[in-house]
């Protein structure tokens, strides 16, 4: 008599028809046995209140038939991915991977590769049975060498399409897998050392102890169109010659690793930092500004514009704030464009600046033209700049480097145009302001606020000397 | 409490408001700061952050995570997006809810790392494989970065289904002053998921319906879904009640074409703006409403994949005229303004 097992569902009724205690698999396939040893070591186990189930694609997508548990189907070759992400916000609960050899070792290796290069917490069964059964017996990447199927017609060739793929040697090199063992359900002796390992893999799950992989090696007479008792003798002669049955690697019996702590914290502290009681003030008659800011990368360009920003935010003004990124942010030029108005401010771009920053020669000769009329430029007056400013703009060269040098603080050459502007009136929000959002830009290094508050103010004396009184 | 943040970290400072409980995702400019974000917030709340080996692995993440009723999220770039497809599709198919963000960069192919709005079609009409529709929400400042990623999240819990927050490399690398929100959000049931309990291990997670009319029968479901979802579209209008000439257009575009009614308001030109915010499901409705039958001007950063759309949904629409970019390069106001100024003077 044949014992009724445990841990599939009483009747198929998912899988419809009227057998409702027959699988759908051929005579002599390998899925119905390696799924009747799943359900009876989750059993054995009491797993299936808990344990959640993906199942692939192929023969194999309808475990959901037979195995009582909750049931996710994952697309071809994605059940290791679906898995990690089940057991990633599942981590107590027992997460199982069924895949075939297409489904993990062409289309889906590399999740598959990489989950259990991550010690994924799953259990992963893989069905080995040398060629894609379902889409009509193709060659996988497991077909062995000289093996017939319907797109190796002429037996596979490995010089053209490769060696069989060994993934239980593949994983081997791995660090992170606890438990890899090959195994077999061509017949009964087989079958038994099959269920200690599918029993195994599953007890290192129900314990959490991490990534555990067994692949099955599973006849499929009806694609190599053979008797299935013929084919189970032939099948194990032939396949164990390329994959060999046996333990790979148990490391059940140690602890699981624990992740690295990190501190924990609220949302609310996480995306602190803002300020408290600030509102944006409508003001339609206040006149939007446009600020072009550029030069190279790494003279503080964008935080240049940031501080403008900011100090634009605290009274009350609407702001934003564009940079130049990618390889721009990375060596050669950089710039961000600020605008601040009294009202929501359109395009964030600026096609035509009020006012242009420019700290290197490059910026000054591709942004100057664009300056709009009554606008201001101001410019490095060290560099060199022999090209035409448009007409209607005030052009002033300014010696931001030797300013910055002269207080001891080569690179502060922006806060030196921050002062600049101020100086000229070109910043119309309230200095302190301007001053507050400097000290701020420079809280991760504290001893550097004293000597840009110098540059600051020698810039605007500059300006206030050499500029303003003309 | 207000900040001033970039348009990426927006996003994330949406996401962890919304309650979100896992982030999958894969670097790629200029979308990449999410994932920064994602990787300093979500481990400090007790919550998940996996840098996926690839899209497809990211988007098969969301799925796995999806289907235990979690809110999941992803965000990606051209490329990556186009990889995301299948996942979406599955996800649609299944009905799980989850949220991607794109910001969108220049193509088709490897193209550049700078902002265009070629992705539109791909968001809006599916873009995978199959009968689905993916709720799209258009952003078009830093704050709606992170209003609308909330606003993504019930939806998509709403309607079980996956909603994309189509943004531009504008967007997401601009900074702008936002208001904090005060309040995260509940979890929303899900009695539907698999979450490995004995109240829920009877659910399936599938999208596989081997017969033909139980198929069927499940597309009808998701395109009665898709119909409903029509009472959840937005908009917004800006000077359009008098006006005589419409712009429309959403995201950065929207922005440059508010600019250019401004400066025609001054020249005397009664120009508006039509921004759709919720871009499926189109708000045709309020379309019609306000500029059916004006003279209109698309703008875009795309080849007329959002004009198509404009035109499909008019009621009237004698006096429709195109001004796109693409590449990378934006509209520029002026130009906006000047075809503008032929279409009033009927030289266009």
């Amino acid at each position: 008599m044949i014992k009724r097992s445990t841990g599939l569902y009483e009747e198929f009724t998912r899988k419809g028809g009227t057998a409702m205690r027959a699988t759908h698999y051929c005579a002599g396939c390998g899925h119905g046995i390696i799924l009747k040893l799943i359900g009876e070591a989750m059993a054995d186990l009491d797993m299936h209140d808990d344990a959640v189930f993906v199942g692939p694609v192929g023969c194999a997508t309808f475990c959901y038939y037979y195995v009582d548990c909750g049931h996710i189907s994952a697309p071809h070759g994605r059940a290791s991915a679906v898995a990690t992400g089940v057991s990633r916000v599942l981590p107590d609960k027992p997460v199982i991977a069924y895949q075939g050899d297409g489904d993990l070792g062409a289309i889906g290796f590399n999740n598959a590769f990489q989950a259990a290069n991550r010690g994924d917490n799953f259990a992963l069964f893989f069905v080995n049975n040398a060629l894609y059964a379902m889409t009509g017996g193709q060659m996988a990447p497991t077909t062995l060498a000289g093996q017939v199927t319907t797109t190796t017609p002429y037996g596979r060739d490995i010089v053209k399409t490769g060696y069989p793929l060994k993934v239980c040697e593949v994983f081997e090199t791995l660090e992170a897998p606890v438990y890899i063992e090959r195994v077999s359900v061509a017949d009964t002796k087989r079958i038994m050392q099959a269920k200690k390992a599918i029993k195994k893999a599953l007890k290192i799950q129900k314990e959490k102890k991490g990534f555990a992989f067994v692949e099955i090696l599973s006849p499929c007479p009806n694609n190599m169109r053979t008797d299935p008792v013929k084919e189970a003798e032939r099948f194990t002669e032939i396949m164990e010659r390329t994959y060999p049955l046996g333990n790979f690697r148990d490391r059940s019996g140690e602890a699981a690793p624990v992740p690295e702590k990190v501190p924990i914290r609220t949302e609310k502290e996480l995306t602190a930092g803002g300020r408290e009681g600030i509102a944006t003030k409508n003001d339609p008659s206040f006149k939007e500004r446009k600020f072009k800011f550029s030069g190279f990368g790494g003279q503080g360009i964008l935080s240049l514009g940031l501080v403008v920003a900011e100090a634009a935010v605290s009274d009350g003004k609407y702001v934003s704030w564009m940079p130049s990124y990618g390889p721009e942010q990375r060596g050669g030029s950089a710039s961000c464009s600020v605008i601040v108005g009294g009202k929501e401010i359109g395009s964030p771009t600026i096609d035509d600046p009020d006012v242009l920053v420019a700290m290197n020669q490059p910026s000054l000769e591709r942004f100057a033209s664009s300056v709009k009329e009554g606008g201001v430029i101001l410019f490095e007056s060290s560099i060199k700049a022999d090209i035409a400013l448009p007409a209607g703009v005030k052009a002033v060269p300014f010696p931001a480097s030797s300013i910055a040098n002269e207080n001891g603080v080569p690179k502060a050459g922006n806060t030196a145009f921050l002062g600049a502007m101020a100086g000229m009136g070109l910043l119309p929000f309230k200095e302190k302001d301007v001053t507050d959002a400097l000290a701020e830009s420079l809280s991760a290094r504290p001893l550097l606020v004293e000597p840009n508050m110098k540059v600051f103010e020698a810039a605007k004396k500059w300006i206030s000397d050499n500029v303003c009184r003309k | 409490m207000r900040k001033f943040v970039r348009g990426n970290e927006a996003v994330m400072i949406g996401a962890v408001y919304a309650g979100v409980d896992a982030y999958f995702g894969y670097p790629i400019t200029p979308a990449s700061e999410i994932a920064h974000a994602a990787s300093e917030y979500l481990p400090c709340l007790g919550k998940e952050f996996l840098q996926a080996e690839c899209e497809t692995g990211s988007a098969n993440m969301m799925y796995g995570a999806a289907s235990a009723g979690k809110k999941v999220m992803s965000a990606s770039s051209g490329p990556g997006m186009s990889l995301m497809q299948e996942g979406i599709s599955y996800m649609a198919g299944a009905q799980l809810p989850g949220v991607i963000v794109d910001i969108m960069r220049a193509g088709p192919g490897l193209g550049n790392i700078w902002p265009e709005q070629g992705d539109y079609n791909q968001a809006v009409k599916g873009g995978g494989h199959g009968n689905y529709k993916n709720i799209v929400l258009a952003p078009a400042s830093v704050q709606e970065m992170c209003d609308l990623t909330i606003l993504a999240f019930d939806l998509s819990f709403k309607y079980r289904n996956p909603a994309i927050i189509l943004a531009d490399a504008v967007l997401g690398q601009m900074m702008e002053s936002i208001v904090i929100p005060k309040k995260v959000s509940d979890a929303p049931p899900s009695e539907w998921a698999v979450k490995g309990d004995a109240e829920t291990k009877n659910n399936l997670i599938c999208s596989i319906y081997m017969d033909v009319d139980g198929q069927e029968k499940h597309n009808v479901l998701l395109n009665k879904k898709y119909e409903e979802m029509e009472d959840d579209a937005r908009a917004e209008s800006y000077l359009t009640d008098d006006a005589d000439l419409i712009f429309t257009g959403y995201g950065t575009s929207a922005r440059i074409a508010r600019s250019a009614v401004d400066i025609l308001r001054e020249k005397g030109i009664k120009a508006g703006l039509f921004r759709p915010i919720t871009l499926f499901p189109f708000p045709s409705k309020e379309l019609n409403a306000c500029a059916s039958g004006k003279k209109i001007i698309v703008t875009e950063m795309s080849n007329g994949q959002y004009r198509d759309d404009v035109v499909l949904h008019l009621e009237n629409k004698e006096q429709v005229m195109s001004v796109s970019r693409m590449g990378g390069n934006l509209p520029k106001v002026s130009a906006l303004v000047e075809a503008a100024e032929k279409m009033m003077e009927g030289r266009a």
